[in-house]
């Protein structure tokens, strides 16, 4: 018998006994459906995550203060007042870097006209604006010249926007004072949103550095340096280049303990995907274990099948049927069964996901391999568990088979 | 003419728990081309057996047994198979058609095994329900059709590879006077007039009149070998 008629055949049977038929499927339906949804919220989630380290900032290296130790009582990283811009200029001639940005925190009310919000107020220089790949709004960002010159000039958050400005007029050029001194506002940021960490990254203020140290902290130190590697290749070696510097620049010599601590995101981020994948699997692993008990329900239904049906197979043996032709009916009944099931399976779990998307608002993501390799792997559940049903029903003698009541 | 089959010291012995059921202890016969051979015997006298083995569905436990020359003891599981579905028709008491496969298609099974490509089947099994005057029933259901009129599904299904032998077990056990007598004149013309070989089993006078040649069976033995004088027609 040719695989068409064998096919046919088996689509046959498969029609003859519908509703059945359809309950044997509804396992494997489940199962890959299962999978399919899982994993796209899985790889969705990872994919999510993925993004928002990459919002931090692109090859992001970090230089805090160290602690320090006094009479005794160590502070912890920070607490050191270490960091300076000239440290940074000399970040900025190492290679691999791409650009270096001091950062000087502080908070404060601001006030404009007749409204006043509590912010916090951010020293930066000019590649503030590269190194978090985030992109100007309206007026222009702080120039080098503002850093020599000490300018009074600001560029607004979102947030910082819409508190100050509630009525919808353009910020710029106007003037907001901060802790008693004015500074004229020259442009605002786009709207970035929350943070990994659920902070509002709209509501700050950016002044140039050389400002906020001057006017607000009084300090010569920075509370930070951040520095963006050019590539993300170059993260590791521009860290342990900046350490060395850094060292050498303080003056320090082992066993002395350093007076700052240098980070970087890929640690985390790595971290954070790896767990995704571990999810991922876990979840994967779980669906796979429906699509399994999808597959014993073939056999268990494939058993009866063929116990029901042992007068047919004495009849087909006693016209001539060899083993060989019974054992393939029997498994392509099986293995269309389930690669049907697998079909539907792929279309209902595509349909969950869009569901899942729409109303939970969760991200998701379909890795189209996994279409694919779900629909293989129910084929691969009909031959596996459809193979000993088939067997049995190809060793009947036909004369038992025959008599069979 | 030349022997279809030849049976020697033919033995079959089933095993029942410690003890054995000896249903066939020795049987000879030969069957030549064109005959009809009626099978006689009280029940239990091994008269399926001997009809199971003769039609490769069942092993014998000794004796010799050629068919159309070669040595069946020999063949094995496929080769069976395969002369079962070129060389040999059969015909139950039960009828044994497919559930909900309609006339058509289960006289077209045999056909399917035997590779006859899909366009020469159609044709082939209209032909032979016409001999069995069955034709209009093509598109019929088993369930739809009076018992006769399934038993002549399974005649035209035996017929369709042309084989060299049909055997009938009972073929009208389930059948009334009238229809048992109407399968009989079919069985009667397709010997006569397509000189097929036909064989089977009966345990009534009037329904082995037609044949032509009467075997009677008694405890796994041949007791009688006779031509039939008294033919019915
Ligand atoms: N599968 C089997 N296992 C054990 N014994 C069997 C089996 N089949 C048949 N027999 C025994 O073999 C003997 C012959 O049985 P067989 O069916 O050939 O008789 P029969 O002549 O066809 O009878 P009937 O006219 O009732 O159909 C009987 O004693 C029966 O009990
Ligand atoms: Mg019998």
């Amino acid at each position: 018998m040719n695989l068409r008629a064998t096919l046919r055949l088996a689509i046959q049977a498969l029609v003859r006994n519908k509703a059945r038929s359809l309950l044997t499927m509804l396992g494997i339906v489940i199962g890959v459906a299962a999978v399919i949804v899982t994993v796209a919220i899985g790889a969705g989630a990872r994919v999510s995550v993925q993004q928002s380290i990459a919002s931090l900032g692109s090859n992001l290296i970090v230089v805090q203060p160290g602690s320090v130790t006094q009479g005794g009582v160590r502070t912890g990283f920070g607490g050191a007042s270490s960091l300076t811009p000239q440290d940074g200029l000399a970040i900025a001639q190492l290679p691999g870097v791409a650009a270096v940005s001091p950062i000087v925190s502080v908070r404060s009310q601001v006030v404009a006209g007749g409204n006043n919000w509590q912010t916090q107020i951010t020293g930066v220089a000019p590649t503030y604006t590269f190194i978090k790949a985030w992109a100007l709004a309206s007026g222009r960002f702080l120039s080098e010249s503002d850093v020599a010159s000490i300018a009074k000039v600001a560029v607004l958050g979102q947030t910082v926007v819409t508190q100050l400005f509630p009525n919808g007029e353009s910020p710029i050029g106007k003037t907001v004072i901060i802790k008693g001194s004015p500074f004229t506002v020259i442009g605002t940021m786009t709207a970035l949103g929350q943070s990994g960490m659920g902070q509002d990254q709209d509501d700050v203020v950016l002044i140039p550095y050389s400002s906020a140290m001057e006017r607000l902290t009084g300090l010569t130190t920075v509370n930070l340096l951040m520095i963006s590697a050019a590539t993300a290749a170059q993260v590791n070696p521009v860290q342990s280049e900046v350490v060395s510097l850094l060292a050498r620049r303080h003056r320090i010599t082992p066993p002395q303990p350093y007076d700052f601590q240098v980070r970087n995101l890929q640690a985390f981020a790595q971290a954070a995907s790896s767990t995704g994948t571990v999810m991922e699997l876990l979840l994967a692993g779980v669906a796979a274990v429906s699509l399994l008990v999808g597959g014993i329900g073939i056999m268990n239904i494939m058993m009866v099948s063929v116990t029901e049906r042992t007068r047919e197979i004495g009849l087909r043996m006693a016209v001539g049927a060899r083993a060989r032709s019974i054992l393939n009916q029997f498994l392509t009944e099986s293995i269309v069964l389930s690669t049907i099931g697998g079909l539907i399976g792929v279309v209902v779990g595509v349909l969950g996901t869009i569901l899942v998307a729409l109303l939970a608002k969760w991200p998701t993501l379909i890795p189209p391999g996994w279409i694919f390799a779900s629909v293989g792997f129910s084929a691969m559940v009909g031959i596996f568990f459809g193979y000993y049903p088939a067997q049995k029903a190809a060793h009947l003698s036909p004369i038992e088979a025959l008599r069979f009541e | 003419m030349g022997g279809v089959v030849e049976v020697r010291n033919l033995r079959k012995i089933y095993p029942m728990g410690d003890d054995e059921v000896v249903a066939l202890g020795g049987v000879d016969l030969s069957i030549e081309r064109g005959e009809f051979i009626a099978v006689m015997g009280p029940s239990g006298s091994g008269k399926s057996t001997f009809m199971q083995i003769v039609g490769m569905l069942d092993r014998a436990t000794a004796g010799s047994y050629s068919f159309e020359g070669r040595d069946v003891a020999a063949l094995t599981d496929d080769e069976r198979a395969d002369i079962r579905s070129r060389r040999l028709g059969f015909v139950f008491q039960s009828y044994n058609l497919l559930p909900r496969t309609s006339a058509l298609e289960n006289v077209e099974l045999p056909m399917v095994y035997a590779g006859v490509p899909e366009a020469r089947r159609l044709d082939i099994a209209l032909e032979k329900m016409d001999i069995v005057g069955i034709k209009s029933l093509a598109d019929h259901m088993p369930n739809q059709m009076s018992g006769g009129q399934q038993q002549r599904i399974a005649i035209a299904r035996s017929l369709v590879n042309d084989p060299a032998l049909i055997l009938a077990d009972e073929p009208t056990g389930a059948l009334d006077t009238k229809t048992s007598r109407d399968v009989m004149r079919i069985f009667s013309d397709l010997n006569a007039t397509r000189d097929i070989t036909i064989m089977l089993v009966t345990h009534e006078p009037d329904i082995a009149a037609f044949a032509k040649r009467i075997v009677t069976f008694r405890d796994g033995h041949i007791l009688s070998d006779v031509p039939n004088v008294k033919r019915a027609a």
